[in-house]
């Protein structure tokens, strides 16, 4: 093809023919861009345009009262009030603890599982099967772990603290303002920390043993090995588990609403607040956050794919 | 490769992983245990913290009326009891049931979509396909929440009943991207030769798909199948913006269960959460390799 390109004279000839070629693979992908064009790019547009009207009321909401286009007020309005700054200070705080969280504790099993050991396979399984249970599950014991009852009342995490002597550690747990919603991210480290450890164990498995020994053979010290040779080969699968654990954070919902229900103060998060605008058929503040949230993930998400396309292409 | 240096330490790694046991200069280390003992007491140490909640899942659920007692939290039943078994199984059943409906279709229909797109975008390309699929791609990450509002809309619009088929027709469409990079991923392993040999005996590309490639998919298709029914099975968020406890899948009904009740009854939404994770634990548990295989594919590499 590339070769046509040159011909001056085949310019006509080659778009007839890369035509031909992208036909029949585009009309197998049609029924599927079509559904992605519109559920996802359509939608995000629409959205966006029920966002910047004043859309708030049950009637206007179905229809029979007119929504009036107000440009960005509802978004200069949610960012200015204190409830939703309360939402995304919860967001980031969420977000940076089950980041440390998962990031620590999944290096730490893969490290520990990475030489050879008997048992590995159970161990492995053990760690990851909290992955295969839903949120809202988890939810349910997770509640009953973080009751925030002390002293005689003490039940859940609170009481076993008292039985293995750590009283001091007992707390309110998510009825604190101002830290509640890291209570929340606990179990959310424990249901996805095993994933990032299969992500390590994995990147620990792919590094060439000749790697190793050439370092050793070098003289290196263990900690230099980690520092030169294994860090950085481990560094594209760190960021893999960065990306997907905090979009995953920025989308926090499940959790909470199962734990604490999505009134509760202390642990909204701009998820909740979508809901919570929703049910009360104010489409415009509902949209509105959604596409703050939409803004927040293509952040993160957007530059990651165009390397991870740009190192395809290499 | 190395050479071993040192005798094989007595319990030497048996190789479960299937990786080759090669003996390292530091094997001589943990020839005498001191650094291994600490590494199982530390692995230990996290099974046990791992499995609390499960202990108190158990424990709980079998409990009666007699233990309420916050003092008697962590410990045993006193007398166990299945009533909350029976409670929670007579109040989620119908939506297990559903469940079950918007699962095995959902998933079947978006690993049919996935391993198309997936075949047509890594070994039939054309001019500007990585832009396509950069471009699907983006929909596994945008949070739902960006498109809930006109979703509702258009739900309407189209049509589509509310609760499972709703809900079949979401997770099939925002499970295209995930699927597609499965299927993707998987293709570009194939060694060029078997499809070029295809093309040149005069294959066009639904014969090639279907003769050639879609026979040897089965273990994508495994990965996809258990990925896409673990997700959809697990489900919250469209489960409740679009469903009610009435029409909905579990996940919705357990919340009810759980939260629900004025009066907080922890064993039977202990029993309840068991039910209700029991067929994606029995598929991790069985299918477990490829569960991880599909876990895997989730990080976006070529």
């Amino acid at each position: 093809m590339s070769r046509d390109r040159d011909l001056p004279t085949g310019k006509y000839l080659t778009m007839l023919k890369s035509l031909r070629r992208a036909g029949p693979p585009l009309l197998m992908l049609a029924p599927s861009l079509i559904l992605v064009g519109v559920f996802v790019y359509g939608l995000i547009g629409a959205n966006f345009q029920t966002s910047v009207t004043d859309n708030h009321t049950a009637a206007q909401a179905t229809g029979r009262e007119p929504s009036l286009l107000v440009w960005f007020q509802n978004y200069t309005d949610l960012l200015g009030t204190e409830a939703f700054q309360h939402s995304l200070t919860n967001l980031v705080l969420y977000t940076v603890v089950f980041l440390a969280g998962t990031m620590i504790m999944g290096f730490a099993w893969a490290w520990m599982l990475d030489k050879p050991i008997k048992g590995e396979g159970i161990f492995r399984s053990i760690y990851l099967f909290p992955m295969a249970v839903s949120f809202v599950a988890s939810g349910v014991v997770w509640r009953w772990l973080l009751n925030s009852n002390q002293g005689e009342n003490a039940s859940g995490l609170n009481r076993l603290f008292q039985i293995v002597g750590l009283d001091f550690l007992q707390n309110n747990w998510w009825n604190n303002v101002t830290f509640g919603i890291i209570a929340i991210s606990i179990p959310a480290i424990w249901q996805l920390s095993g994933y990032v450890m299969a992500l390590f164990l994995a990147g620990f498995r792919g590094i060439p043993e000749e790697l190793r020994e050439a370092a050793r053979m070098d003289g290196a010290s263990e900690w230099k090995l980690y520092r030169h040779v294994l860090f950085p080969q481990l560094s594209p699968i760190a960021l893999s588990a960065l990306i997907i654990i905090g979009h995953m954070s920025l989308k926090a919902f499940d959790l909470i609403m199962s734990i604490s229900k999505p009134a509760n103060y202390q642990t909204k998060v701009p998820a909740v607040d979508m809901y919570v605008f929703k049910s009360s058929f104010d489409y415009a503040n509902a949209a509105a956050v959604g596409s703050i949230l939409l803004i927040i993930v293509a952040l993160v998400i957007v530059p990651y794919l165009i390397r991870t396309n740009r190192q395809e292409k290499r | 490769m190395t050479t071993a240096t040192t005798e094989p330490a007595a319990g030497a790694p048996t190789g479960t992983s299937g990786r080759p046991v090669e003996l390292r200069p530091d094997g001589g280390k943990e020839r005498f245990g001191v650094a291994r003992s600490v590494r199982y007491l530390g692995l230990l140490l996290f099974v046990v913290i791992v499995m609390i909640p499960v202990y108190v899942l158990f424990v709980t659920s079998f409990k009666g009326a007699g233990d309420a007692a916050p003092s008697r939290a962590w410990s045993l039943p006193q007398t166990w009891t299945l009533d909350n078994w029976q409670t929670a199984w007579t109040s989620l059943s119908p939506a297990i049931l559903r469940s079950l409906q918007m699962v095995i279709p959902a998933a079947a229909i978006s690993a049919m979509l996935g391993s198309l797109n997936g075949f047509v975008l890594a070994r039939w390309t054309f001019k500007g396909a990585n832009l396509v699929f950069t471009l699907i791609l983006f929909g596994m990450f945008i949070p739902y929440q960006a498109v809930m509002i006109p979703l509702t809309q258009l739900v309407l619009d189209l049509g589509v009943p509310s609760g499972i088929p709703t809900l079949i027709l979401l997770h099939v469409v925002y499970g295209i991207p995930i699927t597609t990079l499965i299927f993707r991923n998987y293709y570009l392993t194939l060694p060029h030769e078997l499809i070029e040999a295809a093309r040149v005996d005069g294959a066009g590309m639904l014969r090639t798909y279907w003769s050639v490639v879609l026979p040897i998919s089965i273990p994508s298709f495994v990965v996809v199948l258990i990925w896409q029914f673990t997700n959809a099975w697990n489900d919250f968020l469209f489960a409740v913006f679009f469903s009610s406890s009435g029409n909905g899948p579990v996940t919705v009904a357990l919340n009810n269960l759980a939260n629900g009740a004025l009066l907080q009854n922890y064993g039977v939404s202990m029993a309840g959460a068991l039910f209700a994770s029991l067929p994606t634990l029995v598929v991790y548990i069985i299918l477990g390799k490829y569960f991880v295989g599909g876990l895997m594919s989730g990080s976006v590499k070529g």
